[in-house]
């Protein structure tokens, strides 16, 4: 494993338990700088509890999460200006408008030039034209396009994603897919990935976790693992794993 | 992460007034929620202005005349205001979803508290501003003749009200938006206890310590001194500034407990019922 000081991410011995049901069994893994980790699993397979523990939302029963060698139970505040997340859990207000949102948002994150930086989204994201519109009345692929920006609007150096293009037509999907790519390549930013779309992790992802109960079942490039199973793609390893098939011989 | 560890490590005014932008936006963009800072306290400065002037005209119009009642339904509706306007701007990140955003961002628990103190005096100066000044023609009672003593009357009442908004807050991220009822009805148990339209001495003897215990009972006694007799009871307020002091600082840390409460049920993720 390497050192938490190396990583953007270091989880160790990271466990979740609800009133004696088991979320998160104890898991190790660790994500450097500049690298796409895909984290995969079944619904209930703890996914979203793990990455609402290395954001600080929720406190770990057991364990340690290191986030760019900060220790989140302990100085969380460090770090939230250095990084970012999108998740279809939280939203944004819908009766601001999407320049009202990125203004706010901007102003928490410390962004010293607020319009040129929100410029520059819109021109990265297409969103000129949306910008004094209610973000409550944007289209799906649209408020997608705006909570990417509000995820970008401080240029973090770590970036969560929670099914990013969950419900997005397969051309929006493809062109958030090629957006995070530039950013990553531009910025050396780490993304951790959780989705359910296997061919999305695949391109985009260096290395996956598949999780299952709680626990790893199993980790590594996806190619690898597609080999490693025998299989012609990761989605069919996917469900190997989430079915308990056995590996062949 | 402990409570402790929330004071140390900075507060930036710049955040603060981030969030704030955020309510202003909001406020400017909803014409009832503008109306509705306004509406109530109107209603009940005409309800109460012509009960006042109805006791007047058959009870004892010294007592009475002094604008007893008016006076006390206006600071009892900036005590409950300025409760209702923290809670209200705290709430509406929970209706949009939007706490994760704030808390995974560098706002500090802290900030998020003093943008939401902020919020409360804008609602109460947009919403009773306006209604106190329209009390002078209509009903001939100005409330802000009081002078100085009324600046106190309203830090006091501000305070215990913000007391009570960060405690409630803490229940609401603790136990999702189902406890929202608690930030519009639990002020009122201060109604009877708080004696804002009788003296503390018409409670039962066994009642009264649990009256003084709250902050606006010397307000509003204090406020009786004033219109009835023009004595301004400074040892009213001091009492009442005493008592703040300790609502205050025991509910920031409630409410910081709770957060973190919230943290290890991770009910922060559940945002909903």
């Amino acid at each position: 494993m390497q050192s938490s000081s190396a990583s953007a991410i270091a989880v160790a011995q990271l466990a979740k338990s609800y009133n004696g049901a088991v979320a998160v069994a104890g898991i190790d893994f660790t994500c450097a700088q500049g690298e796409v980790l895909g984290l995969l699993g079944g619904n209930g397979a703890g996914k979203t509890t793990t990455i609402a523990m290395i954001m600080g939302l929720v406190t770990p029963s057991a364990g340690s999460v290191h986030v760019l060698g900060v220790d989140m139970a302990r100085e969380r505040h460090k770090v939230l200006g250095r990084i970012n997340f999108e998740s279809p859990y939280v939203d944004m207000p819908h009766r601001l408008t999407v320049r009202q949102n990125l203004t706010v948002f901007a102003g928490l994150y410390g962004v010293v030039d607020v319009k040129a930086r929100i410029a520059e989204l819109a021109s990265d994201l297409d969103l000129a034209d949306v910008l004094d519109r209610p973000s409550g009345k944007l289209s799906a692929g649209q408020k997608t396009r705006v909570a990417l920006a509000k995820a970008l609007i401080n240029e973090p150096e770590l970036l969560l994603l929670d099914e990013p293009t969950a419900s997005l037509d397969p051309d929006t999907a493809d062109w958030i897919r090629t957006h995070l790519e530039e950013y990553r390549k531009r910025r050396n930013a780490a993304i951790l990935l959780a989705s359910h779309n296997m061919a999305e992790v695949e391109r985009l992802c260096d290395r996956v976790i598949i999780m299952k109960k709680g626990r790893i079942a199993d980790q590594g490039v996806p190619a690898d693992l597609v080999a490693r199973y025998g299989r012609a793609n990761l989605e069919e390893v996917f469900l190997d794993v989430a079915r308990g098939t056995e590996l062949p011989a | 992460m402990s409570i402790a560890a929330e004071f140390s490590g900075g507060f930036s005014t710049a955040r603060v007034f981030a969030l704030v932008k955020r309510y202003i936006y909001l406020l400017r963009a909803s014409w009832p929620r503008l109306l509705e800072l306004v509406y109530w306290p109107a209603v009940q400065m005409v309800t109460w202005g012509f009960l006042q002037a109805y006791v007047m005209q058959t009870s004892n119009a010294v007592v009475f005349g002094a604008g007893i009642f008016i006076g006390g339904m206006l600071l009892w509706d900036l005590l409950f205001r300025s409760q209702l306007g923290f809670s209200m701007s705290f709430l509406e990140e929970m209706w949009a979803r939007n706490m994760g955003n704030l808390l995974m961002s560098p706002l500090r628990p802290l900030e998020f508290v003093a943008a939401l103190m902020v919020m409360s005096l804008v609602r109460l100066a947009l919403g009773l501003g306006p209604v106190a000044l329209l009390a002078i023609p209509f009903f001939g009672f100005n409330v802000f003749a009081i002078g100085l003593p009324l600046a106190v009357f309203i830090a006091n009442l501000v305070l215990f009200g913000w007391a009570v908004a960060l405690v409630v807050s803490g229940l609401i991220l603790r136990n999702g938006i189902g406890a929202e009822g608690l930030a519009w009805t639990i002020m009122f148990i201060v109604l009877p206890l708080g004696c804002v339209y009788y003296p503390v001495a018409m409670l039962p003897a066994w009642l009264q310590p649990i009256s003084w215990a709250l902050p606006p009972t010397a307000v509003f006694e204090g406020l009786r001194a004033i219109l009835s007799t023009g004595a301004i009871r400074p040892d009213l307020m001091l009492w009442a500034f005493a008592l703040n002091i300790v609502y205050v600082s025991v509910s920031i840390v409630i409410f910081l407990y709770l957060l973190e409460r919230s943290r290890v049920a991770g009910s922060l993720v559940q945002m909903g019922e």
